[in-house]
């Protein structure tokens, strides 16, 4: 699903957050709320909203995101802005602001200008104003700036209902806006302790928006009071400002740490003058909610996040809330929090020190379990969610979490209900079985009012439910499919599409079910799922597929979606020559040819090409392709016709056709995408000559299906997740594409061939960051070849880790060190790598060595040493000594910034050796067909040799290094022998990215004897065999 | 219109209106001490400032509207976005600062210039005359080149705002000139 979708599904979480919190607000003054809305309102919502982060404590991406995409309505500020309206002025003014234009709005501006100031016009205005920028109206700096200025002319006005909305706009303009220090000192003014409480709360907001972090110190010592002040409002004020400035100026906020310890602990003050409330004022609101509690907790977490025993510290402060038995292990001070929202972020950071340091999570679990029965829900579903996300926990674990979330499902409230079905179905994603104990419960969802619990009901149910349950559950979602949205319908196509795979049997319900629901109405996202699961279906559940190729006929009939059509075309060609009546699809594929636009055009004469050009077709048929395909050459379009004198031509030839269809292979995409984008931005090559297709590596079809695959799960679960925790991502993996087992002479599927893949975007980043550094560029676009699997130098656990990568190019070798520094207190400057040849080395000529600037705790880094090849014709081989030579210097762990007037030390750490061997020049890549390639290349360039390899106690170990020694590509079954006495096994790769080169070895096991092994390689460079086979011995 | 408006209410004396005066000059003149000092009759402790404050000063039944700009370098440029309606400029001089008087000068000729600032009086005050070395009145006078000023009314008086002298007769001047307008 992509970004759009999920922000509207934000946004439909927004709007019933919109009913919540104006309830919450209902009895505040207008005014007031417009005021305190910013302090309480997005705070206390995000939390409630179980974000897997707490950014909407800072206000940060979340609630931005969330304006930004919410452009289009009324965003929420200005729902708020408007509420204030509705106190002053009749409905009629009302539907004004909705009309109000931008130029005359600031034109209307000039009235700030004028003196005496007339407060209840300028507040107007300035709510205009407001709701102008909350809608998304963009300012030019030009306008924001004059607009700013005569602003704070108002400040003259002491009018407090006024200043309100100035300090209001300011905080709104001041990232628009220029010179907004300006207004620093009127609101320094504001805040001092002689103000009135309203004055000093909004001040302090509206300054840390303004104030750099240079004049932070100016202010500190007021705001530091402001956090340890009685009143909850100028306490959250400084709070929350202290958060937001956190970023800016990590220093100064950090010595804020116990001020906001002392808020964090400090008496409730819930009688005191309220939040939104005047202290003289005859309308207070008494705030029960201890915001100020929530705001430190996070501030203080933000202080002291890199230090895990006091983040540990500050969960054992308030873990002895319910001293019940064992749980007071850490001796709880019996400090309580009586903030349900600081509990919730409490819960938060016991979870994240339970993930950095595994020995405590034990005892936090109790901490957690206890939690669990916390008696706000609120407390009680953090708890639970987070025993259900931390990985690896036991099923007794889980159990107490799952009980609570049941008892949730039955909740009178949709919100809680919701976030309870939510977790479940997180959970139901990776332990099924954890959750099915609900499964009564959330039947009883799947009619629930709110659609969005319900569809939530339905997907978990189906990772949950058995095969029984399922005709049962596909009826019932039947019923709803027209009653939810789009995003919520491709996500049950999503769920029916993995069903499908668990349950095959039951391909008729499912089928049934897809087919009815592509006839509905619906939008591409959704449209786009229900045909791949039925295409899925077609694929691996062979008895349905020509029900499933006839409903795909259908759909195309009528398709609005040219990208569907094409799909289906596509895919029908794929599948459709094989069936008994592939005439039946014929027609359905030119009628596309007769009815469609031209980009369905092309696909259909595509589709049809590949019926002409199968296998399975008698003379008969492909006269009548080809009469089809003939017609196809009157199109208006070049493509098409272009495609149809293509396809012509192949069907008409017996050889090419056979080639055509036998091909199983495709290029890498993302490679040829990037080579592609690469040649079209350099006017240069394209000068030079015609794009080549020879650096590119190919891939079987097979891969690219897996590929796919992957790809779509993982998209699933950022989508499902929010991608908060990256669940393993290999489930659908072992289903899909071991399932229609591919023919010999494919690379080998399952779990190798993701790493493959994976390997040519690795490699693209490499090429990025080589392309960097103008010493190594110059060496060429890109390395021919680059090692797939980082070498590590040192131990795991060491403090610092090295690990080694090889880039090959025409002429040069490129060493890549990967370095982290682990300690913290220290910086590691000028950091590089020296290299001695040990072993060799004879024709490489050390040129380039590129240290690393800076090297901070954790913040990897790469190095880099080239030699050059000085005979370009030999390829040589070494082992190279390598030491870490760097400057020390010390720092403070927190920030990571040196230490002042620390110059630092020369160190040195001694690596592991960095071989160089011939497997290093060989790019591993898939040929297609590689028996023809063998024979083609004939024996000229064959080189034999027999190796008896006594060390090896099985073929699987032999084979094994084998194809780590030769660096090339393995073909199906290669590293998987099926007996254990012989085995066989081939190995495809280019050397240097160029010269196609096969390896056949044979290879025969016998107790005692150890593996005798026979390597032939065959290569289109002679040469290069005899290396090959040098490799290995 | 209501401008003029204004401007016929002030010479009929003030009528409800505020007088709007600014106090300009040079960083650490004594600007903010001056306005506080006028406004609450007390010295208060400042810092810099940065950007404005704004008070309403009651003198004789007057009420004026003043506004404290604060005169470092890199607010200066933005005293012109407050010039618009005022009728009288306070320009605080530092007495002492011999050094500076230059650029105090230079300042002054360009706000002067200023087509906004067109009508308004011009108060200024030597101050820190409390401390020793200070310039007398006639020593800042020709300084700033107030003699040579041409169709503007002006008037000097030494101040100390830490002890309250000169403020009065300056404001006195102040409001007898702008009647006089």
């Amino acid at each position: 699903m992509d970004n759009a979708s999920r922000v509207r599904i934000w946004v439909n979480m927004l709007a019933k957050r919109h009913t919540w919190s104006s309830t919450m607000h209902a009895g505040a003054q207008a005014d007031a709320l417009i005021a305190g809305f910013h302090a309480g309102g997005d705070a206390a919502v995000g939390a409630w909203m179980c974000w897997p982060n707490h950014s909407a404590l800072r206000g940060g991406p979340v609630s931005r995101r969330l304006t930004d995409s919410e452009r289009s309505k009324p965003s929420r500020r200005g729902l708020i802005a408007k509420m204030s309206w509705k106190k002053d002025e009749d409905t009629d003014e009302l539907g004004a602001l909705m009309n109000l234009d931008h130029s005359a709005v600031l034109q209307e501006a000039r009235m700030f200008n004028q003196t005496p100031i007339r407060p209840r016009q300028s507040r107007l205005l300035l709510a205009k104003i407001l709701f102008l920028l909350y809608r998304g109206d963009s300012m030019s700096t030009n306008e924001a700036t004059n607009l700013f200025f005569s602003i704070t002319k108002l400040f003259q006005c002491n009018d407090m209902s006024l200043r309100q909305m100035v300090y209001l706009t300011i905080r709104e303009l001041s990232t628009i806006s220029e010179d907004v220090i300006m207004v620093t000192s009127s609101l320094m003014q504001d805040m001092q302790p002689k103000s009135e409480i309203t004055y000093r709360a909004n001040a302090i907001r509206a300054l840390c928006k303004i104030v750099d972090p240079s004049m932070l110190s100016g202010i500190e010592r007021f705001i530091k009071s402001a956090i340890v002040e009685k009143s909850p409002a100028i306490a959250s004020a400084a709070l929350v400002s202290a958060l937001h400035l956190f970023n800016d100026a990590k220093d100064v906020v950090r010595r804020w740490g116990n001020e906001a310890n002392e808020a964090l602990n400090g008496k409730a003050l819930s009688q005191g003058p309220s939040f939104f409330g005047r202290s003289s004022s005859t309308n207070q609101v008494v705030s029960t909610s201890n915001i100020v509690q929530y705001h430190a907790m996070g501030l203080l977490y933000a202080i002291r996040q890199h230090d895990r025993m006091a983040v540990l510290k500050l969960v054992q402060t308030f873990s002895g809330q319910h001293k019940s038995g064992g749980s007071s292990w850490m001796g709880g001070s019996g400090a309580t929090l009586r903030s349900n929202m600081a509990h919730v972020l409490l819960i938060r950071y016991a979870v994240r020190v339970m993930e950095s340091d595994a020995s405590l999570a034990p005892q936090l679990h109790t901490l957690l379990e206890e939690w669990i029965r916390h008696r706000s829900d609120m407390v009680s579903l953090e708890a639970a969610r987070a025993v259900c996300q931390l990985q690896g926990a036991s099923g007794k674990q889980l159990t107490s979490a799952v009980n609570a979330l049941q008892v949730f499902l039955c909740s009178p409230r949709p919100t809680v209900r919701f976030a309870a079905i939510r977790t479940l179905n997180a959970l139901a994603r990776t332990q099924p079985e954890a959750v099915q104990p609900c499964n009564v419960d959330m039947e009883g969802l799947i009619t629930d009012s709110n659609r969005s619990v319900a569809t939530f009901a339905i997907t978990t149910l189906l990772k949950t439910g058995n095969e029984a349950s399922v005709d049962r559950l596909m009826k019932q979602m039947q019923g709803f499919m027209a009653e939810i949205s789009d995003e919520f319908k491709a996500i049950v196509a999503e769920a029916v599409r993995s069903l499908c795979r668990k349950f095959p049997a039951k391909h008729g319900v499912f089928l049934a079910f897809l087919a009815s629901v592509l006839r509905d109405e619906g939008g591409f996202e959704f449209k786009r799922s229900a045909i791949e699961a039925i295409v899925d279906l077609a694929k691996h559940v062979p008895e349905c597929k020509e029900a499933a190729l006839a409903h795909l006929c259908e759909f195309i009939e009528d398709c609005e979606f040219t990208k569907l059509s094409v799909r289906v075309l596509h895919f029908l060609g794929e599948e459709g020559p094989q069936t008994a009546r592939p005439t039946m699809y014929i027609r359905h594929i030119y009628n596309r040819v007769v009815l469609e636009n031209a980009v369905v055009r092309a696909a259909a004469v595509n589709a049809l090409a590949k019926f002409g050009a199968s296998a399975a077709a008698d003379a008969a048929l492909q006269q009548s392709v080809r009469v089809l395909l003939r017609r196809c050459l009157d199109d208006r379009e070049d493509e098409v016709r272009d495609r149809a004198a293509w396809a012509l031509r192949m069907t008409g030839d017996g050889a090419m056709r056979g080639k055509y269809v036998r091909d199983d292979s495709t290029f890498a995409l993302a490679v040829l995408e990037r080579k592609l984008v690469e040649y079209c931005a350099n006017p240069a090559a394209a000068a030079a000559g015609s794009f080549s297709f020879e650096g590119i590596p190919r891939i079987s079809r097979a891969q690219e299906e897996e590929m796919r695959d992957r790809a779509r799960v993982e998209t699933m679960d950022a989508v499902l997740t929010g991608s908060a925790i990256s669940a393993p991502s290999k489930q659908a993996g072992g289903g899909g594409g071991g399932g229609d087992a591919s023919a010999p002479g494919t690379p080998a599927a399952g779990g190798a061939a993701g790493g493959f893949v994976d390997a040519f975007e690795q490699q693209a980043q490499y090429a990025a960051k080589l392309n960097a550094i103008p010493e190594l560029a110059a060496f060429g676009a890109q390395p021919l070849v680059s090692s797939c699997a980082a070498a590590d130098l040192t131990e795991a656990e060491t403090e610092y880790v090295v690990r080694c990568i090889k880039h090959v190019y025409a002429g040069h070798v490129v060493f890549q060190f990967d370095v982290t520094n682990t300690i913290p207190e220290q910086v590691m400057e000028q950091v590089e790598v020296v290299m001695e040849p040990e072993d060799g080395g004879s024709g490489l000529e050390p040129v380039v060595v590129v240290p690393i600037p800076e090297l901070r705790c954790n913040e990897p880094g790469s190095a880099y040493v080239a030699f050059e090849r000085t005979d370009p014709a030999s390829f040589p081989t070494a082992a190279f000594g390598c030491t870490l030579k760097f400057v020390v210097k010390e720092c403070d762990p927190a920030t990571g910034e040196p230490m002042e007037g620390d110059d630092g030390f020369d160190d040195e750490y001694s690596l592991e050796a960095a071989d160089l061997g011939a497997g290093d020049y060989m790019l591993a890549t898939y040929i297609p067909d590689s028996h023809s390639v063998w024979e083609a290349l004939g024996t000229a360039g064959e080189v034999v040799e027999v190796f008896a390899l006594a060390a090896f106690g099985s073929i699987e170990a032999c084979v094994a290094s084998v194809a780590a020694l030769l660096g090339m590509c393995p073909l199906e079954g290669a590293l998987t022998p099926k007996s254990k006495a012989a085995h066989q096994a081939v190995f495809t790769g280019k050397w240097m990215g160029a010269a196609k080169t096969v390896a056949r070895t044979r290879m025969t096991y016998q107790k005692g004897a150890g593996v005798t092994m026979e390597l032939a390689v065959r290569s289109e460079d002679p040469g290069v065999s005899e290396l090959v086979v040098a490799a290995v011995a | 219109m209501g401008q003029y408006f204004g401007k016929l209410f002030n010479q009929l004396g003030f009528g409800n209106k505020e007088v709007r005066i600014l106090i300009l000059g040079l960083d650490g003149a004594g600007k903010t001490t001056i306005l506080y000092r006028m406004q609450v009759g007390e010295v208060v402790s400042t810092i810099p400032t940065i950007g404005f404050n704004v008070e309403t000063v009651s003198y004789k039944n007057i009420k004026f509207q003043v506004w404290d700009l604060g005169g470092q370098t890199n607010i200066r440029p933005y005293w012109r976005c407050y010039y618009a309606n005022t009728d009288a400029v306070i320009y605080v001089v530092d007495s002492c600062d011999r050094d500076r008087i230059g650029t105090a000068r230079d300042e002054l000729a360009a706000m002067l210039s200023e087509e906004e600032l067109r009508d308004s009086v011009l108060l200024v005050f030597a101050n820190k005359q409390d401390m020793k070395g200070a310039m007398s009145a006639a020593e800042v006078s020709e300084a700033l080149g107030l003699p040579r000023l041409k169709n503007r009314q002006w008037g000097i008086y030494k101040t100390s705002a830490l002890k309250g002298e000169g403020l009065d007769e300056g404001l006195d001047w102040l409001v007898n000139a702008i009647k006089g307008t």
